[in-house]
């Protein structure tokens, strides 16, 4: 009886094993992305480099995506994504204008239409990982090391102006603008030594992005870029 | 020679770029893609990031005339190349030389001058 149970359950899971692999040898990352992603989002770069092309854009680029994100936050993410940005991709396209004020057109704001299964993200997620830019500096960015957060929010908050665009969620309280992505969920979507090499110079990203690009020394860029890496 | 042959190459280059785009960028197009999102489509400082709540200094009213004519032309341009910061006013006006021109930003403070119809303190 006992034995028999075993004996089922190894049975059982060779299985899920067999299942899994099987879907995944079968699954291209490539071909999944070309039949059910590349239509919204740019996998080739370059960027658009003109006003009219960015208003065209109908997801984020994910040319870069290797560098950018974290692997398994993507595996996840893909399975069902959640808002990134509370204007869109671009807000201008979701903005309406009442009593002379402007506000974003919730209801108009879809998210990612992405609903892959676990085997297919996985597939993906590979895929995606190989697509980084060869230039970015890796190792800049010991997430590990300690900063002082209370200076980090002066900078964030008082001393730049990166609050008025992006949200962050500091001691339960969201607070922040909207036309940028919102960094609430950084530490497990982003790669810390990218989220340093945006905020150094966001138009060799994308050069037409509505973010400033702001002189900072090495030693701010970093705690910025710490404080936001532990944001979850 | 080297040096002329690049620069035309450039100037030849971007000229590309614009006619393949069919469009060239305008003053007003420049102002939509940077500065809407906080001083708002109509210039009156309810961009989205102001009526979202993220702003806790309120982003300038470009089109009220007794605020914007205290304002030299020297002060605008300042604001717009260098930040808030430097004119003594809220940093959550970000600095724009990174990425504008002094051509781009020379526009861009012809422009509030039309937004407010009004002339350069003296
Ligand atoms: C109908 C258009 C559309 C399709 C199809 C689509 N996406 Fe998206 N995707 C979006 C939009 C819009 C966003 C931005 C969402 C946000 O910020 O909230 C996005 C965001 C993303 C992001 C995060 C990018 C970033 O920089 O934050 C990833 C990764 C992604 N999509 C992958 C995929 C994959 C993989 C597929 C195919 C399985 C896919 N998407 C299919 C529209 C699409
Ligand atoms: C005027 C608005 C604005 C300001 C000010 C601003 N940003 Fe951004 N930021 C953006 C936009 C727009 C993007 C990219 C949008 C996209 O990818 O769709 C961005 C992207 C980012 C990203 C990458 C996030 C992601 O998920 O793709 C980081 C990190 C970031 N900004 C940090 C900062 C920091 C730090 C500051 C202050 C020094 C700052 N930003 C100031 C608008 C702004
Ligand atoms: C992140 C939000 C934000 C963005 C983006 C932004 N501004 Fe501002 N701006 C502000 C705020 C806030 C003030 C008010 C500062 C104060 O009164 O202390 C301001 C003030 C100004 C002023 C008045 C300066 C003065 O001396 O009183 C001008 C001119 C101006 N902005 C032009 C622009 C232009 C042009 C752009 C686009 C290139 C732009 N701003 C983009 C937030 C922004």
């Amino acid at each position: 009886m006992a034995r028999s149970r075993i004996l089922n359950a190894a049975a059982g899971g060779l299985f899920l094993a067999t299942a899994v692999v099987g879907e995944a040898a079968a699954l291209d990352g490539k071909a999944v992305f070309a039949e059910k992603c590349a239509s919204c989002h740019n996998i080739t770069g370059p960027a658009s480099t003109t006003f009219h092309g960015v208003l065209q854009r109908k997801a984020p680029d994910l040319f870069y995506a290797g560098s950018k994100f974290q692997r398994e936050w993507l595996v996840r993410w893909l399975q069902s994504p959640s808002r990134i940005r509370p204007s869109g991709t671009m807000f201008l396209n979701h903005l309406v204008t009442e009593d002379g004020k402007d506000r974003i057109d919730e209801g108009a704001v879809k998210p990612c239409a992405s609903r892959l299964s676990a085997a297919e993200s996985e597939a993906v997620a590979d895929y995606l990982m190989t697509h980084r830019d060869a230039k970015m500096r890796a190792g800049v960015v010991d997430r590990d090391k300690k900063f002082s957060t209370s200076r980090a929010l002066q900078l964030f908050t008082k001393q730049y102006p990166c609050v008025g665009c992006h949200r962050v969620r500091v001691r339960d309280k969201e607070t922040g603008g909207v036309s940028g992505p919102a960094l609430t969920d950084a530490s497990e979507r982003l790669n810390p030594d990218w989220v340093y090499a945006r905020i150094e110079n966001p138009q060799y990203w994308d050069p037409k992005t509505w973010m400033p690009k702001i002189d900072l020394s090495h030693e701010k860029r970093e705690i910025l870029t710490l404080f936001l890496v532990s944001r979850k | 020679m080297n040096r002329l042959a690049l620069s035309l190459g450039c100037i030849i280059a971007a000229a590309a770029v614009a006619m393949a785009d069919g469009q060239t960028e305008t003053v007003e197009d420049t102002y939509r893609l940077y500065c809407v999102q906080c001083h708002g489509t109509a210039g009156t400082g309810q961009g989205i990031n102001q009526t979202a709540g993220g702003l806790a200094v309120s982003a300038r009213d470009h089109t009220n005339s007794v605020e914007m004519s205290k304002l030299t032309d020297e002060e605008i341009r300042r604001a717009i190349a260098k930040g808030g910061d430097a004119v003594q006013k809220s940093e959550l006006m970000p600095p724009w030389e990174g990425v504008l021109s002094a051509k781009e930003i020379g526009d861009l403070v012809a422009l509030t001058r039309k937004l407010c119809k009004c002339v350069a303190a003296k």
